[in-house]
């Protein structure tokens, strides 16, 4: 069933930060991403506190930075954007290393580098150390809407599922010959695709009766009614206010 | 039990579907309280068309549907749906929720039941069908003999007046089978089966009925019925190769 290696975003721990409640850790981490793209893009050190802020919360959560680098290669089409920008940059020219690139490029491309560079070690922390079906219920108590909190729960319930049945209707096609060469080969897996989604349709419609059956009415049951801690939220806190604290300061010096 | 309506009762229940196809002329049946009963049937008999009607999924185009004298309609559903438990074939449907627990949970908390009386329901039917211990797991790291046993808690939880398996022994290895077979000896709730295994509805139930056509061709003791090799021949019904079922001497 290809079970055991998914859920690679997490790695199950019990430090503070694990045991803190997702509902707590999701605006925080929001509250990080605003105050690091609100930072003026001249002000290097405070980026550079930043980066610091977020390796003390690795540290706590003992991620490993290995497991980070890893996991930020989803990054990589947006420095392969921002490397283009001086080059293809207008304005003022700067000579680097003997290759003459736009001034206002270059500090585009730092300003895209480091705000997404943090955003995504953010985002990676808080995947590394809260379970997916944790985030959304997290969500779910923030009150986003119910109906996107209801897709992604199903979007994590059955990936495995359909992964499954297209592995199947793979190892089905390559039985009978077939290899994907070269375009010739895409009307067939373009079709194999319509098959995958037409069945995904359909388990669609019997997920939903055997909900039905159970007394579904449109709205999941809320059944873990946990209240969040005072000291949960100012513990997640910590990060935001350094960060904005940062920020205030940097605002100040520009 | 004399006094108490039957768990079931199909009274001339017609349907087609909105193409035109017909798929039910006229089914009528009732189930005892506390019976297990097989409903056997070729494919495209109309057994699933049937099923759907036992809890208000397809409403009838004629005819009627009680369960436990509570008629089937818009304004009795949601009672309708804690009664009547139906087991699909495929639990990757049933099993949608991204724990057993939640799962599990799922029917009672529609219910409204809350906090120690509804993880008591979750461990009660866990218990029932013998996998107290997969509680905390997803349910797509089962096996697939257990995850049919936690569909099966699943309605379970909600206390059914009638349990509908929908093909209880289809893609199951034979010791998946027999698990599956002893948790459903141990229940104390109405049974309907709806199966073309034959050997597995002799195992289970005394009673059998044969829906042919869109309607009850056959209704009768199970061993009776498979011991009968014109009235299974005439339904598209057979036994497996050497297996052969002998009348009961009366």
């Amino acid at each position: 069933m290809g079970a055991g290696h998914h859920h690679q975003l997490y790695r199950p721990g019990n430090t503070v930060v694990h045991r803190l409640p997702p509902q707590c850790k999701i605006p925080a981490v929001a509250a990080f991403a605003v105050v690091v793209v609100a930072t003026p893009r001249e002000a290097f050190w405070a980026f550079g506190v930043y980066a610091v802020l977020l390796g003390a919360v690795a540290a706590v959560a003992r991620v490993p930075a290995r497991f980070m680098l890893r996991r930020m290669v989803v990054e990589v089409p947006f420095v392969l954007f921002a490397l283009a920008l001086p080059v293809i940059g207008l304005g003022e020219r700067v000579e680097v290393l003997g290759l003459s690139l736009s001034a206002e490029g270059l500090w585009a491309a730092w300003n895209i580098l480091a705000k997404a560079t943090l955003g995504v070690m953010a985002s990676i922390l808080l995947a590394a150390t809260t379970e997916p079906r944790m985030i959304l219920l997290g969500a779910q108590r923030l009150r986003l809407p119910p109906l996107l909190v209801q897709i992604a729960m199903f979007m994590l319930r059955y990936m495995d599922v359909i992964l499954d049945e297209m592995r199947r209707m793979r190892v089905a096609r390559e039985s009978r010959g077939f290899v994907a060469r070269d375009v010739r080969q895409l009307p067939i897996l373009a079709k194999s695709a319509g098959a995958l989604f037409i069945r995904s349709y359909e388990r669609g419609e019997r997920v939903h009766l055997a909900m039905l059956s159970r007394g579904y009415t449109g709205s999941m049951p809320l059944m873990h009614d946990v209240s969040t801690p005072v000291t949960s939220w100012a513990t997640a806190a910590i990060l935001p206010a350094a960060a904005l604290a940062t920020a205030v300061l940097s605002w100040g010096v520009s | 039990m004399t006094g108490s309506p039957p768990s079931l009762r199909v009274s001339e229940l017609a349907y087609a579907y909105p193409d035109g196809t017909q798929a039910l002329f006229g089914v009528d049946l009732a189930i005892g309280k506390g019976e297990r009963v097989a409903l056997l049937g070729p494919n495209g008999a109309g057994k699933t068309t049937l099923v759907m009607h036992l809890n208000g999924i397809l409403t009838a185009g004629h005819g009627s549907v009680e369960v436990a004298g509570l008629p089937v309609r818009k304004d009795t559903l949601a009672e309708i749906r804690r009664r009547v438990g139906l087991v699909f074939q495929d639990p990757d449907d049933q099993l949608f929720m991204p724990t057993v627990r939640e799962d599990v949970a799922f029917g009672p908390a529609n219910l409204g039941v809350r906090g120690p009386e509804l993880e008591l329901r979750v461990r009660e039917a866990l218990d029932q069908v013998g996998l107290p211990d997969v509680i905390d797991r997803p349910p797509h790291h089962l096996s697939f003999g257990q995850r049919r046993r936690v569909a099966v808690a699943t309605v379970l939880a909600m206390r059914p007046e009638i349990l509908v398996l929908d093909e209880p022994s289809s893609n199951l290895d034979p010791a998946s089978r027999r698990e599956l077979a002893e948790v459903l000896r141990s229940l104390d709730v109405t049974v309907l089966m709806v199966t073309h295994d034959l050997p597995y509805a002799l195992e289970l139930c005394e009673r059998s009925l044969i829906l042919s056509g869109g309607v009850i061709a056959a209704d009768g003791p199970t061993r009776d019925l498979l011991a009968d090799g014109d009235l299974l021949a005439a339904h598209r019904l057979e036994l497996p190769y050497g297996f052969v079922v002998h009348q009961r001497p009366y």
